[in-house]
């Protein structure tokens, strides 16, 4: 029977093992869990050994620890940075993990929120009359599709002429910093009477609304945060849960298996950058009409950069993904909270979150340090 | 799961060890947020921050905390979590920070701020704004290198085309073209045209590598004294001019005396032009205290000492006495108001 049809047997076994892979079972636990948590256990310890290797005394350590943990979690105005910090990462590490299960190792989510963002902002000023309902909501959408046809510039290139996604995004974030540098200084953008590059603000009918500011005006978490939460939502369905997942995850694992089995290669790679490039430019647009009101040079903050690191620490999973942007978030409010209180630099906290990267790319590393942390090779998954 | 017992009982032992350290409550507390280009950029953060410090010194009951802004997305949230901080007052640290210092204020009326490099038209009640002519200083530094110079051509280069940074740029180039008339001579002024506000800028506070390559640039088309103004990026610069000597190249420093501030490389600076936030500051900070702050404006000009010029440093014994005659002469004239500082 098997000299009949050979070749798509052959091809419904490599499905199989494909998603025997791409679903997770309870082995992956540890990988999925366990090891993000202590490599970011391990990076906090080592930070505090490199604050004691620059001559940082102990009483400082400890306070600047608590400052971290006060300033991320511990009050209202704490939780409200937190999530407000997150919500960009979150957002923009959604489009990057996506394109990581499709097989893209996409570095342009940087040049893409810049664009989306600016996108955002300029209809926002000129689209001003319209109802907020109508309002906001096509001042996000145009932020998105300004994002996702910037990252399918990169897709288009790939699909077409085979140019390599790491080469072309970096390249296309390095274009994106100019390209906002000078639009910024179009008359059409560029705010009156200002002759540096800062664009006209966004008008109130198309800003994210706080959400908090009821119980203290400078709580600034938006509504940006359930733009967020149903993001999460929507590309989990997407990716396990639809048709054009299953391919984008296909064409990640095997891209000739998926492509054996009828999907169009060329077709998966556009929108799958497309789709990255869209979550991107949603996150500059939250971040223009939530948090900073106006676009001006270099207002990703690394948002972008940022966003590779959570998507790897959340493993590519939408609900790691978040989790990985909220700590990421904590990271920053709490970071700021720790010069306030202990003196101690910003940059120690860029330091902690290398080192978490570092941990969560050596899994090996992680079991060396951590042998009783995980069950034993070889044995059965339940027994723990 | 025995990680998780020995992790309870680490964070345990964390706890214990904290328990110990409380913060020490002070009488009055100054908090300070910088703007792009760090606390210890040997220029303007790292003046106003002085500002601070020199309040500390003077008085035990001061304490002084500050917020480095890594990008301008920080401002607001730096903003915040000082407001939670207690702080007494709120010195921000710069011009593109107007926007959040404003934002901040109103929706914080009994908190008070004053804001470095802004002024505020109308002016807001717990807002005291420090602003400064340093286009008075610059021209004096302008006039310094044009008498200076040997290839007849001097440059400038400035961070972001801002009031601020443009103010040092204006009156370089107009103190250029005063010796130019007063003298019969041509020196050129390469990177700023005052009147079409376009010339030479770094879009960063802090690239030093942009200081470097920028610097270059103008050594190349023949300008043999530099001025920039853009924080840290003048560092570069300086680099780059101690590589290749002084006699190649010249540094005009800013905001600081760099000679101070940047020791290993005194040697290059011919001056700088002092801007001195740390005076207004801690003048600020004296006026809260004792309860005489109110919002406005301090305004700091050749005349009291708020913009100058700093010693000569290496260049002392090579800057003729003459030269040095007529800048005090200038320095005169603009105080006294019979020359002024443009067209």
């Amino acid at each position: 029977m098997s000299d009949k049809r050979p070749d798509l047997k052959d091809v419904n076994e490599r499905m199989r093992g494909l998603m025997a892979r791409t679903t997770h079972g309870r082995d992956d636990f540890e990988d999925l869990v366990i090891v993000p948590l202590f490599a970011v256990v391990v990076a906090l310890v080592f930070g505090a050994l490199i604050m004691l290797a620059t001559a940082v005394d102990l009483p400082t350590i400890g306070r600047s620890f608590v400052a971290l943990a006060v300033g991320s979690v511990g009050s209202l105005s704490a939780w409200s940075e937190t999530l407000t910090a997150s919500i960009p990462l979150v957002l923009a590490g959604l489009g990057l993990g996506l394109g990581f299960r499709a097989g893209l190792f996409n570095i342009g989510a940087e040049g893409q929120l810049l664009m989306g963002g600016l996108a955002a902002v300029v209809a926002g000023f000129t689209l001003s009359g319209l109802p907020w309902i109508i309002h906001l909501p096509v001042t996000l959408l145009i932020g998105a599709l300004v994002g996702a046809l910037y990252a399918a510039i990169a897709g288009f290139l790939k699909a077409t002429t085979g140019a390599h996604e790491v080469i072309s995004t970096i390249m296309l974030n390095l274009i994106s910093y100019r390209l906002l540098d000078w639009l910024l200084r179009q008359p059409f953008i560029q705010r009156e009477g200002r002759s540096d590059p800062i664009s006209k603000d966004v008008p109130p009918s198309a800003e994210l609304p706080r959400i908090l500011d009821f119980i203290d005006v400078n709580l600034r978490l938006h509504a940006g945060i359930f733009v967020m939460l149903a993001a999460v939502a929507l590309v989990y369905w997407m990716l396990f849960r639809s048709k054009i997942g299953f391919a984008f995850r296909a064409s990640g694992e095997n891209p000739s298996a998926a492509n054996y089995a009828g999907m169009n290669a060329a077709f998966v790679i556009v929108l799958a950058m497309g789709t990255a490039g869209a979550l991107a430019g949603l996150a500059g647009a939250t971040q223009v009409t939530g948090v900073l009101g106006r676009a001006s040079p270099g207002f990703s903050a690394g948002i972008g950069f940022d966003a590779i690191a959570v998507a790897l620490l959340g493993r590519s999973h939408p609900i790691g993904i978040l989790f990985a942007g909220i700590l990421f978030g904590a990271l920053e409010a709490g970071g700021r909270q720790m010069q306030v209180d202990a003196g101690v630099s910003i940059d120690l906290i860029g330091i902690i979150q290398a080192l978490i990267i570092i941990f969560i790319a050596a899994p090996l590393l992680v079991r060396a340090i951590f042998p009783w942390g995980f069950r034993k090779r070889g044995k059965k998954a339940g027994e723990a | 799961m025995t990680f998780l017992n020995k992790m309870t009982t680490r964070t345990g032992l964390a706890a214990a060890l904290l328990a110990g350290t409380v913060m020490t409550a002070s009488a009055f507390t100054a908090c300070q947020v910088t703007d792009t280009g760090g606390i210890d950029d040997a220029g303007f953060n790292q003046t106003a921050w002085k500002g601070v410090q020199d309040a500390m010194a003077a008085d035990d009951s001061v304490e002084g905390r500050f917020l480095e802004s890594q990008a301008e997305t920080d401002y607001e949230a730096n903003l915040n979590s000082l407001i939670e901080g207690g702080c007494d007052i709120i010195v921000t640290v710069g011009f593109l920070m107007g926007d959040a210092t404003k934002a901040a204020a109103e929706a914080n009326p009994d908190q008070k701020f004053s804001i470095v490099d802004f002024a505020y038209d109308p002016t807001i009640d717990n807002v005291l704004g420090q602003v400064y002519a340093t286009e008075q200083g610059a021209f004096l530094a302008g006039y310094l290198a044009a008498g200076m110079s040997e290839t007849g051509v001097v440059g400038t280069f400035g961070g972001i085309n801002i009031p601020p940074v443009t103010a040092f740029m204006d009156g370089f180039y107009y103190g250029v073209n005063y010796y130019n008339e007063q003298k019969g001579t041509d020196v050129s002024v390469l990177g700023w045209n005052p009147e079409s506000k376009e010339g030479l800028f770094t879009g960063n506070f802090d690239s030093l590598d942009d200081g470097r390559a920028f610097a270059e640039n103008l050594s190349q088309e023949g300008a043999d004294i530099i001025m920039p103004v853009a924080g840290p990026v003048g560092l570069g610069s300086a680099q780059l001019a101690d590589e290749m000597g002084t006699d190649q190249l010249k540094i005009i420093g800013v905001d600081a005396d760099q000679t101070q501030t940047d020791p290993e490389k005194a040697d290059v600076y011919l001056t700088s032009v002092l801007k001195r936030m740390d005076s207004t500051v801690t003048q600020v900070i004296n006026m809260a205290q004792d309860g005489s702050f109110e919002g406005g404006l301090i305004v700091g000009t050749l005349e009291n000492e708020g913009v100058g010029l700093a010693p000569y440093g290496a260049f002392e014994d090579t800057v003729p006495d003459e030269l040095k005659a007529e800048i005090e002469a200038v320095k005169a004239g603009i105080i006294d108001g019979s020359i002024t500082v443009g067209m």
